[in-house]
């Protein structure tokens, strides 16, 4: 076991994580639905765990898999609020486009 | 003891704050007898400063006040014959003006802001002769122009009262810049300006240095501005639209003569200047002959004793210019008593004729104001310099040193001398001879005690007033002259002066002057009571040189001409071109320029939410982008 | 043999997250993203943190993605419902996000470079976890359960309809 873990060179692991994190990114810039916006950033945050837990390992570190417990924790926590004031925003205009909520408009 | 002498100008100081403050809840007896009690206070410790200088000047050390770099000046009074001669005379003099307030000023609202205004000005007057650096004098000085200005305007509602103010306190300013110019060089030239530094230092020059000449003749600029002397002296005359005892203490005995104060504690610097002594003499004669002969043809009674004061402080500064530095304190003593005394009856016959100023509307007022009339009487001969009357050992000691130093300055004198005893006869007898031509509403009466109290006994100073000033020649001592001797030694002994004439020549001046003066009063009597000769009413044609003299020479309307009008036109000139177009265009420009700005910055703003994404997203790689490179 | 087990996964979260994003569905959107959290599982049981691959799959899979099903149906979305973006859009997110990509990569690539520690068989597991948990990030600890309460109290407060 102890070479196995070893086997697999970090870059990859960084390699996996960025792609994810960018197809992240890519959701958040591509759909109008908020809802699926909100999935993106779970995606991201995904992404951005399975680094911490890589290094974790690499370095023999347990301060990087705690991390990752709290991220988790605040990311559901987010949800919550975030559905909530979706669906909130539902209640009022009767739709989830993002577009619609233009009222900052300068 | 004596470190309780720096109490002294602390009690007005006191008095001002607690009237100031108290204004509308004291009762005017409580405000009055505050404010009286506060001046007797510090006139009793004058008192006893005075018993007991010592011939060596003492410095009292009060407090650290400026220490910035090798720039330091301490809060420091000094104590020596000069000032504590000076500290009698303001608190004094000061105290008496007081009571006589409580009968002038009592029927006036503004009763009490008058007393706290009365004693801040004692305040201030106090710092001047009782500080040990001209700095510090610097602030006294200031302090009395600002008290001042709020005593010529203390009627306030009348708009030419104010103007009067004004313009009483924007000439002395332009004295004070050449006053601080002055200070400026002392500091450069002595690095310092107390004067235990600057006086010893002084003693190595050598006569006649240039320096010293600059500096001497700036402060002279400076006492040409508080002092009333040409050219700047317009504003006293005007300032008499102030109340009756304001003129009386502020114009007549203390403010002027802070002019003549300070040139006589700079003794040593003017002996060592040669030429400024000239020119303080030479503008002191000059000033002391053309205010007498505008006196001459006045109408009002404050102003014929304004001029008054503008040539009697011409004499001062004769005497000052040829050296004669005790002399001069000598008549501002004398001069106190008598011209406070003048002024404080003007204001009783004011008040009895319930405020009639034109002489032409009074006369006969002999036997309804007796008291008034009796001082007036005294103080006018005192000022006229008949012996043994003070005026007369003060200017005839004057003018004996101008005749060792200078004859045609002595004759000038003594044809001042001659106007004085004129005009002001002529004012003694326009006023309370001959029939009343006033109308026939007014009830003449006179005034209450507590009036004309303080002029009997300003009567009684103004006659034995002289006796401490009895010159060598007539048999007398001069205590005067020895009390101050420690003060002026330095600077009698850099003058090299010429030991005075002989006895007899000194008798053989005083006689020419004082059948002079007797043929003077007889011309007068001459016109005025026994040809009965009115001035003429508002209006008349008057011969030339009369219209001259009446007019006071047109230097008003000179001055208002050269400098005045071109002044308003710059800064006309300034509101409208570089402050409304130019400084308002910067302002209102800048303000357009971030209008367009923000309105180009507004499209930024679409309230697109994945705008904003794809904007934060650019953004995180540019900054991580850049944190690569 | 690790790595094919790698690969494999990999490729399949990959393109598990594609179709999160690509399908215009938004259940088979729900559906492909939990694809894709159990890829990540794998993966990190691949790392030996078993505790946590389980952890992501109860609380990620178990419980969020079920909540975005939940506030799915309540909206009643589905297909027809979507809204549309223009191509231009389409083609600068996918242009912003590659650029990220290739930033990304480009910073950390440097990070193989450090020293690698020796490797202890109980990192990962559960309770050494515990331990560093509750002896070094106590406070953390304590303040997420604040985190949370907040986080109710504002979800319930958003979620109640006005009494009218």
């Amino acid at each position: 076991m102890n070479q196995a873990i070893h086997t697999i060179p970090l870059d990859w692991y960084i390699l996996l994580s960025s792609i994810l994190f960018c197809i992240g990114v890519m959701g958040v810039l591509f759909r109008r639905n908020a809802i699926i916006i909100f999935m993106s950033v779970e995606l991201m945050l995904n992404a951005v765990n399975l680094l911490l837990v890589a290094f974790s390992a690499y370095h023999n570190d347990a301060a990087g898999q705690v991390f990752v417990f709290f991220t988790m924790a605040v990311a559901a926590a987010e949800i919550a609020v975030g559905l909530a004031i979706l669906v909130v925003v539902y209640r009022n205009t009767k739709s989830t486009d993002i577009d619609v909520l233009n009222r900052l408009k300068g | 003891m004596m470190q309780y002498a720096a109490l002294i100008p602390f009690f007005p100081l006191v008095g001002f704050i607690l009237i100031g403050l108290l204004n509308k809840k004291l009762p005017k007896s409580a405000a009055a007898i505050f404010a009286c009690g506060m001046l007797l206070i510090s006139f009793g410790l004058s008192l006893y400063v005075f018993m007991n200088i010592s011939r060596q000047a003492q410095e009292l050390q009060l407090a650290p006040w400026i220490n910035v770099g090798s720039f330091s000046a301490s809060f420091n009074f000094l104590l020596d014959p000069l000032s504590s001669i000076f500290l009698m005379i303001i608190t004094g003099v000061g105290f008496l003006i007081h009571i006589y307030s409580i009968g002038y000023m009592h029927d006036d609202d503004k009763h009490n802001i008058f007393f706290a205004y009365l004693n801040l000005f004692v305040f201030f007057m106090l710092i001047l002769v009782l500080g040990s650096s001209y700095l510090l004098m610097f602030v006294g000085w200031e302090g009395v122009g600002l008290s001042s200005y709020l005593l010529i305007g203390f009627w306030f509602k009348n708009n030419s009262y104010n103007n009067a103010a004004k313009k009483a306190f924007i000439m002395n300013r332009i004295g004070d810049l050449g006053f601080l110019l002055g200070i400026i060089l002392l500091f450069i030239t002595f690095g310092s300006s107390d004067y235990l530094t600057i006086f010893p230092k002084a003693q190595g020059f050598m006569g006649g240095d240039p320096m010293i000449t600059t500096i001497t003749l700036l402060l002279f600029v400076g006492a040409m501005g508080k002092s009333a002397q040409i050219p700047l002296y317009t504003w006293l005359p005007d300032a008499m639209a102030g109340p009756t005892p304001v003129s009386a203490l502020i114009h007549a005995a203390t403010m002027v003569t802070a002019g003549i104060y300070m040139v006589a504690r700079s003794g040593i610097l003017y002996a060592l200047a040669p030429v400024s002594m000239y020119v303080v003499a030479l503008v002191g004669v000059v000033t002391a002959v053309f205010a007498a002969t505008i006196a001459l043809t006045q109408n009002d009674i404050k102003k014929v004793l304004a001029y008054s004061t503008v040539s009697q402080l011409g004499y001062m500064f004769l005497g000052l210019g040829v050296g004669a530095f005790s002399s001069s304190v000598f008549h501002v003593m004398t001069h106190a008593f008598f011209k406070a005394l003048l002024f404080l009856g003007a204001g009783s016959v004011i008040h009895g004729l319930a405020g009639e100023q034109d002489i032409r509307n009074m006369g006969g007022l002999r036997k309804k104001l007796p008291v008034t009339f009796i001082t007036f009487l005294l103080a006018t001969l005192a000022i006229s310099g008949i012996p043994p009357f003070s005026g007369f050992f003060s200017k005839d000691e004057i003018l004996a040193h101008a005749f060792a130093s200078n004859k045609l300055f002595w004759a000038l004198g003594v044809i001042g001398s001659m106007m004085t005893a004129f005009y002001m006869f002529r004012l003694l007898f326009l006023t309370f001879y001959g029939t009343y031509r006033g109308n026939g509403k007014v009830h003449a009466h006179e005034s209450p005690k507590v009036m004309t109290i303080p002029l009997v006994i300003l009567a009684i100073l103004s006659t034995i007033g002289g006796l401490v000033g009895i010159p060598a020649s007539l048999g007398g001592t001069s205590q005067i002259s020895k009390f101050l001797d420690p003060v002026f030694k330095p600077a009698e002994a850099k003058m090299m002066l010429s030991e005075g004439s002989s006895s007899i020549s000194e008798i053989g001046l005083m006689s020419i002057t004082v059948v002079l003066v007797i043929a003077s009063i007889s011309l007068a009597w001459y016109f005025y009571i026994s040809r009965k000769r009115v001035p003429s009413p508002e209006g008349t044609k008057l011969p030339v040189l009369t219209n001259l003299s009446y007019h006071k020479y047109y230097v008003d309307e000179i001055y208002n001409a050269l400098i005045t009008k071109p002044l308003d036109k710059i800064s006309e000139f300034f509101k409208d071109i570089v402050d409304n177009k130019l400084i308002d265009g910067i302002v209102n420009a800048s303000g357009k320029v971030t209008e367009w700005l923000s309105g180009l910055m507004r499209f930024v703003q679409t309230g697109n939410v994945d705008f904003y994404l794809l904007a934060m997203v650019i953004g995180i790689a540019c900054i991580i982008f850049f944190k690569l490179m | 043999m690790t790595l094919y087990l790698f690969i494999i996964l990999g490729v399949f979260a990959i393109l598990s997250a594609l179709m999160v994003v690509l399908t215009k569905n938004p259940v088979h959107s729900i559906l492909y993203l939990v694809l894709t959290f159990f890829a990540i599982a794998g993966e990190y049981v691949l790392l030996n943190a078993q505790f946590l691959a389980i952890v992501n799959i109860i609380v990620y899979a178990g419980a969020i993605m079920v909540l975005f099903l939940f506030v799915v149906m309540l909206l009643n979305l589905n297909k027809e419902t979507e809204p549309h973006k223009s191509v231009m859009r389409k083609l600068i997110a996918v242009v912003a996000a590659g650029l990220l990509l290739v930033v990304l990569v480009g910073s950390l690539k440097g990070a193989d470079n450090m020293a690698i520690k020796p490797f202890s068989q109980n990192t990962g597991l559960i309770e050494n976890l515990g331990k560093v948990l509750f002896n070094d990030f106590l406070l953390p600890f304590e303040l997420s359960a604040v985190l949370f309460l907040a986080a109710m109290v504002g979800a319930v407060m958003l979620g109640k309809k006005d009494i009218k």
